[in-house]
C-alpha cells in the first residue's frame, strides 16, 4: 500500500517536472503570465509529492517490509532506528529519491522568494531546475525504482511493480542489512550534506543559466544566488570533511583522504564552486569577467552530474560505488546536453558579457583574485586528468594503469602551496589599487613575524623535508596576516569611534561579516592544511602480533595488549571482538584504548574500527588488523601516528562557524546604526 | 578557431567517456564471438597458443585459489576432462587469475587438476576475455568460436558435459 | 598604540610557537631482521595495488587474495629481494596498475606532463590578459594615481585609507 502510494507520488511529481517545463517556456514564449504561474505552482507541487515517495520508502523501512525489494536490500530487522532512516540513501534507488527531494526543496524554495525585479528570469529558472528535476525522476520512475516488491514465479524470486501472472508474493524473513561500513554517525549525516551541496549549487545555475536567456549582462543573477552559492559551498565542503572524518574513524588505514576517484569526484565541483566564490566578487565590485563567472558556474554544475554520474554508472570502478546499473548511459547523454547546451548558449552570448576589463597592477586584489582561480582550475584540471586517464590508457594500449595519491600529492601540494600563499598575501591588498610597493609596505611586518613560525619550527628540530618547512611557514604566515587584519580594523574602529578593542573586534566582525567571516574561513583553512601536513608528512606507523601483555612501540608511545572481549551486540546483530589495549607515552600511562572487530551477521561483513587517542599534538591511532585471528593470546594490531591531525577537525568547526557567520541572512533594521 | 578548440576538446572528452561506459556496460565476450587469441604458459612452463588449436573444443577457466567458489567446480572440471582427455580433440585450459604462485599450485595438488593451468601474466588474457570475477568459464567450438560463456561456478559434472557434448561431432 | 601592537605580536608569536611546539616526528626502529618483519612487508605493500579490490593499498587490504599478496612479499624479502624487484615482479605478473601511479613510458607520460602544461598555459593566457587589462587601466585611469612620496608616513599606506574610508561609509 505504501509503496503504491510512494511509487504514485514519483509519478505525478515527474509529470509535475516535466510539465513546468513546458508550461514555463509555453507561458514565455506567448508572453501569458498564467502559464508561468502555473509552472511555478508545478514545482512548488513537486516537494510535498516527494517528500510522500520519501516518507513512504522511511516508513516501509521502519515497518520492515521486506517483500519491498529495496527494504530488502538495505535494512534489516535489527538495526537501530537511526539507521534505518539512513538506510534511505544506503543504496542507488533510494538515494536518488532523496537527491531528488532536496532539489524539490531547494526549487520550491526559490520559486516562493519575491521576483518582482527579475520577472524575465523566472521562468528560465523554473525550466532549469525543473528539467534537472525531471531527469533524476526520469531514472527513478522507469530504472531504479524503490517500491518495486519481490515475487515468487515458477522461475525463481523476481522484482515487479505489479505481480506477475500465477506469482505470489515473497517476503524474505530478514533483510541483508545496510553495508557495515555505513553503519557509522558520520555516515548517516555524511551523504545527506554532500547532497545539500550538490544540489544546492544547482540553483545559482539556474540562475546563470536563466540570465543567459533572458539576455541580461548585470550581475543580478550573483547578487541573488549569493547567499545560495555560500550555502551550497558550506554543505558540499562539510559532506567532504564529515567523508574524511568517518573514512578516519571507519574504514581502518589510518587515513582521512584516499584520492579515489569517487571522492576526487565529489572535491571537483567544490574546486570550482570555491573559485566561483571569489571571482564574482570581482564581478561586483567591478563589473569584470562576467563570462569567467559564466564557465565557472558551468563547470561547477556540470561536474556535480558528473561526479554524480561516475558514482552510479560504473565506468570508473572504486571503493565508493553503487552498483552497476543501466542509468549510466542516460546520465551521459544529460550530461552531453547540458554541458553543449550551457556552451552553446554562452557562445551565443558572449559578445554581449564582454565587459571593460582593466586592472591596475598584477597586485592589486582582483589580479589576485584571478591567480587564485588560476591555481583553483589548475587543481581541477590535475583532478580530472587523473581520473580520466585511466579510461584513456586502457582505449589506447589496452593497459589498465592506476592513477593514486602519490600523483596527486606531488602535482597538487605546490598549487595549494600557492593558494596558502594568496590567503596571506590578497587580504593586504586593496580592489583595484595596490601596487607591489604599497602591497610590500603592508606586507613586511606580517611576513617577518611569520618568520618565527619557521624559527619555532627549527628549534623543534624539523630541518626536513624542506617543503615541510615551508609549508609550516604558510601557515604561520597567513594566521599572521589574517591576526594582523582583525586588529587593523578593530584599531581603526578605536580611533574613529572611540570603541574599545573588544567592541571594536566584535562589531567589525558582526557588521563586516562577509568579509571578516571570510577570513575566519581562511583561517579554518589554515587550521585544517596545519592536520593534513601534520598526517601527510610525518605519519608513521607499526605492525605487530601480540601476545597478552606484550607491548608494540612507535615513537614516543608503547601501547601494551591488556585483554580481549567477545560479545553480541545490538540484539544478537554483530559479534564485537574489542580488544582493551593500555597506551603509554614516555613511561606514562595516557589512555585505555578499545580497537575492535564488528562482525555483522545479517550482511557477513566486518568493520574494523579504531581505537584512537587524540591530542592537539598527535592522535595515536589503533586497529585490529582484521584479516589476522583475533584471540585471547594473540592478536595483530597496526598503529599510526599521525601528528597534527586533530587540527583538521578543529578547523572543520571554526570553518563552520565562519561560514555560518558569513551566510546567516542580515537583519534588516541594522542598517540604520552604523 | 577557439569555437572550434572548445568544441573539439569538449567532444574528445566525452568521446573519451562514452568509450569507458561503453566498456563499462560490456560485460564478457559473448556467444558466437571469435574467441580472442591468446599465449598461455602453464606453471610447468609449456605454451599453449589459442591460434593453434582450431580442431579441438577448448573450455577455458579462469579462477584463483583465493576464490572460494572455484572451489566448488574444481572436482567436477577435473573430472569432465578425465573423461575427454583420451578422445584428443578436446582440451581443458586453465588460467590462473591474479594469483600467487605458491598458492596456485597448492591449489592443483589439492583437487589434483591435471590439465594445463597457467598464471594470466599481466592479466591480458581475462581482458581480452572481459571476465568480470571468477569463475567463469568460455567454452569454444573447432571453429574457434565461443559457443557458452559459464559466469560463476558449474553445478555438476553433467552440466559441463552437456556444454561440450554437442560440440564433438561438428 | 605602539605597546598595544608589540604586546599583540608577542600574543601572536605565543600561538604560533605553540603551535609549531605541538608538533613531535616520531621515528619507528627498524631493526634489520632475519625474518622480514609486518613493517618490512608493510613498507612495500604500502605502495601497491591490487586489481581485486579496487583503489586500496595493499597493506589495508583484508580480502584473501591480498592477504596472499603480502605473503609473497614476505618470502621475496626473506630471499634476499630489494624493494624495486619486489614491485618489477608485481609489475610483470599483474600488470601496471599494481603500481600507485602509471610507470614513467610512453603514453603514460601524458598523465604527468598534461597538468603542468595546461597549468603554464593557463598562466600565460592570464599574463597576457593582465597585460591588457593593465594597458586598458593606464590609458584610462591616470587620474587615480597619487603621488605617493608626498604624504606622511602613516598615510601612505594606501590599504588603511581604503578600509577607513570603508569603514566611514557604512
Amino acid at each position: 500500500m505504501a509503496a503504491d502510494i510512494g511509487y504514485g507520488s514519483l509519478i505525478i511529481a515527474f509529470l509535475a517536472s516535466l510539465y513546468g517545463v513546458g508550461a514555463a517556456i509555453y507561458g514565455e514564449r506567448g508572453k501569458d503570465n498564467r502559464w508561468v504561474e502555473s509552472a511555478r505552482k508545478a514545482m512548488l507541487l513537486t516537494f510535498p509529492l516527494l517528500t510522500i515517495a520519501v516518507v513512504s520508502i522511511i516508513y516501509l523501512i521502519l515497518t520492515d517490509q521486506f517483500q519491498v525489494n529495496y527494504v530488502a536490500q538495505v535494512s534489516s530487522r535489527n538495526m537501530p532506528l537511526y539507521l534505518k532512516v539512513s538506510a534511505l540513501w544506503g543504496s542507488q534507488a533510494g538515494s536518488l529519491v532523496f537527491w531528488s527531494w532536496l532539489l524539490a526543496a531547494f526549487a520550491s524554495a526559490v520559486t516562493l522568494r519575491k521576483w518582482d525585479r527579475d520577472r524575465d528570469l523566472l521562468p528560465w529558472v523554473i525550466v532549469v531546475a525543473s528539467g534537472t528535476l525531471a531527469f533524476f525522476l526520469f531514472l527513478n520512475v522507469f530504472f531504479e525504482n524503490p517500491f518495486t516488491r519481490l515475487w515468487q514465479t515458477a522461475e525463481g524470486v523476481t522484482t515487479a511493480m505489479i505481480a506477475p501472472g500465477n506469482a505470489i508474493p515473497f517476503v524474505p524473513r530478514d533483510g541483508q542489512g545496510l553495508n557495515p561500513l555505513l553503519r557509522h554517525p558520520g555516515m548517516v549525516i555524511h551523504p545527506p550534506t554532500l547532497y545539500l551541496g550538490f544540489v544546492a549549487f544547482i540553483i545559482p545555475y539556474a540562475f546563470a543559466i536563466a540570465s543567459l536567456i533572458a539576455g541580461r549582462t548585470d550581475d543580478r543573477w550573483i547578487r541573488v544566488t549569493r547567499k545560495w552559492t555560500l550555502w551550497a559551498w558550506l554543505f558540499l565542503s562539510l559532506g567532504l570533511v564529515l567523508g574524511a572524518r568517518w573514512a578516519y574513524d571507519v574504514l581502518g588505514w589510518g587515513g582521512y583522504w584516499g584520492w579515489d576517484p569517487v571522492e576526487i569526484s565529489a572535491f571537483m565541483p567544490w574546486l570550482t564552486g570555491t573559485a566561483f566564490l571569489h571571482s564574482v566578487m570581482i564581478q561586483e565590485k567591478r563589473s569584470m569577467f562576467k563570462q569567467w563567472n559564466m564557465v565557472l558556474i558551468i563547470l561547477t554544475y556540470d561536474l556535480v552530474i558528473f561526479g554524480t554520474f561516475l558514482t552510479r554508472s560504473g565506468v570508473l570502478s572504486s571503493v565508493h560505488s553503487f552498483a552497476q546499473s543501466a542509468i549510466g548511459p542516460l546520465f551521459f547523454v544529460f550530461i552531453v546536453l547540458t554541458l553543449g547546451g550551457s556552451i552553446g548558449l554562452l557562445m551565443y552570448r558572449w559578445e554581449t558579457l564582454k565587459s571593460k576589463n582593466s586592472l591596475s597592477s598584477f597586485f592589486s586584489r582582483e589580479a589576485l583574485f584571478l591567480l587564485n582561480n588560476l591555481l583553483f582550475v589548475g587543481i581541477l584540471v590535475t583532478s580530472f586528468w587523473g581520473v580520466i586517464f585511466p579510461l584513456i590508457s586502457e582505449i589506447v594500449t589496452g593497459q589498465k594503469v592506476t592513477v593514486g595519491p602519490p600523483f596527486y600529492e606531488r602535482a597538487t601540494a605546490p598549487l595549494f602551496g600557492g593558494l596558502m600563499l594568496l590567503m596571506g598575501v590578497a587580504p593586504l591588498s586593496a580592489w583595484g589599487y595596490s601596487s607591489w610597493k604599497t602591497l610590500g609596505r603592508s606586507l613586511w611586518k606580517p611576513f617577518l613575524a611569520s618568520l618565527l613560525a619557521v624559527v619555532a619550527v627549527f628549534a623543534l628540530g624539523i630541518w626536513e623535508p624542506w617543503y615541510a618547512v615551508i609549508a609550516f611557514w604558510l601557515v604561520g604566515f597567513v594566521i599572521t596576516v589574517t591576526v594582523y587584519e582583525f586588529w587593523r580594523g578593530s584599531m581603526s574602529r578605536m580611533r574613529r569611534l572611540g570603541e574599545s578593542f573588544f567592541t571594536a573586534l566584535w562589531k567589525l566582525v558582526t557588521r563586516y561579516r562577509r568579509r571578516y567571516g571570510g577570513y575566519i574561513i581562511h583561517v579554518s583553512m589554515i587550521l585544517m592544511a596545519l592536520g593534513i601536513i601534520g598526517i601527510e608528512i610525518f605519519q608513521t606507523e607499526t605492525q605487530g602480533t601480540l601476545a597478552q601483555g606484550e607491548n608494540l612501540r612507535l615513537g614516543a608511545y608503547t601501547m601494551t595488549y591488556d585483554r580481549l572481549d567477545n560479545f553480541d551486540a545490538d540484539n544478537g546483530s554483530r559479534n564485537v571482538a574489542r580488544a582493551v589495549v593500555s597506551v603509554s607515552k614516555d613511561g606514562e600511562e595516557v589512555a585505555e584504548l578499545y580497537p575492535r572487530r564488528d562482525f555483522y551477521y545479517d550482511s557477513q561483513q566486518p568493520a574494523t574500527i579504531p581505537g584512537v587517542h587524540s591530542t592537539l599534538a598527535d592522535d595515536f591511532y589503533v586497529i585490529l588488523v582484521d584479516w589476522e585471528p583475533v584471540s585471547e593470546s594473540g592478536a595483530t594490531f597496526k598503529a599510526y601516528h599521525n601528528p597534527l591531525v586533530k587540527w583538521l577537525w578543529i578547523g572543520s568547526w571554526a570553518f563552520l562557524f565562519g561560514i555560518i557567520l558569513t551566510a546567516w541572512p542580515e537583519k534588516k533594521e541594522k542598517r540604520g546604526l552604523a | 578557431m577557439k569555437k572550434l578548440l572548445v568544441w573539439g576538446g569538449l567532444a574528445a572528452l566525452l568521446i573519451i567517456v562514452a568509450i569507458g561506459l561503453n566498456r563499462a556496460q560490456q560485460g564478457q565476450v559473448g556467444v558466437g564471438e571469435k574467441a580472442p587469441d591468446f599465449t598461455l604458459t602453464t606453471f610447468d612452463g609449456e605454451a599453449y597458443r589459442l591460434k593453434d588449436l582450431r580442431g579441438q573444443v577448448v573450455v577455458i577457466n579462469f579462477w584463483a585459489s583465493w576464490c572460494e567458489t572455484c572451489k566448488t567446480e574444481a572436482a567436477d572440471l577435473e573430472n569432465a576432462w578425465r573423461t575427454y582427455q583420451p578422445r584428443g580433440d578436446v582440451l581443458f585450459l586453465g588460467v590462473d587469475y591474479v594469483d600467487t604462485e605458491p598458492d596456485a599450485k597448492a591449489y592443483l595438488a589439492e583437487f589434483d587438476i591435471t590439465y594445463p593451468n597457467g598464471p594470466d601474466k599481466r592479466t591480458k588474457i581475462s581482458q581480452a576475455y572481459r571476465i568480470q570475477g571468477v569463475p567463469e568459464t568460455f567454452i569454444i567450438d573447432k571453429n574457434g568460436k565461443i559457443v557458452h560463456v559459464q559466469i560463476g561456478p558449474f553445478r555438476s559434472y553433467e552440466e559441463i558435459v552437456s556444454y561440450i557434448e554437442p560440440l564433438l561431432n561438428k | 598604540m605602539k605597546i598595544n601592537k608589540k604586546q599583540l605580536n608577542f600574543i601572536l608569536l605565543g600561538v604560533l610557537l605553540s603551535l609549531a611546539l605541538t608538533i613531535v616526528v616520531a621515528s619507528p626502529v627498524n631493526a634489520q631482521d632475519p625474518t622480514p618483519s609486518d613493517d618490512d612487508v608493510n613498507a612495500i605493500a604500502k605502495q601497491l595495488y591490487c586489481p581485486v579490490c579496487e583503489n586500496i593499498p595493499l597493506d589495508a587490504c583484508g580480502t584473501q587474495a591480498c592477504i596472499q599478496w603480502r605473503g609473497i612479499i614476505r618470502d621475496k624479502l626473506a630471499e634476499g629481494w630489494s624493494e624495486k624487484e619486489i614491485k618489477q615482479y608485481f609489475v610483470d605478473q599483474y600488470g601496471d596498475r599494481v603500481l600507485a601511479e602509471p610507470p614513467r613510458r610512453g603514453l603514460n607520460w601524458l598523465v604527468y606532463i598534461v597538468p603542468p602544461i595546461a597549468f603554464l598555459a593557463g598562466a600565460y593566457v592570464l599574463y597576457k590578459g593582465f597585460r591588457t587589462w593593465k594597458a586598458a587601466e593606464d590609458s584610462q585611469g591616470v587620474e587615480k594615481k597619487r603621488n605617493i612620496a608626498d604624504m606622511p608616513k602613516e598615510e601612505v599606506d594606501e590599504y588603511i585609507l581604503q578600509l577607513e574610508a570603508e569603514l566611514k561609509n557604512r
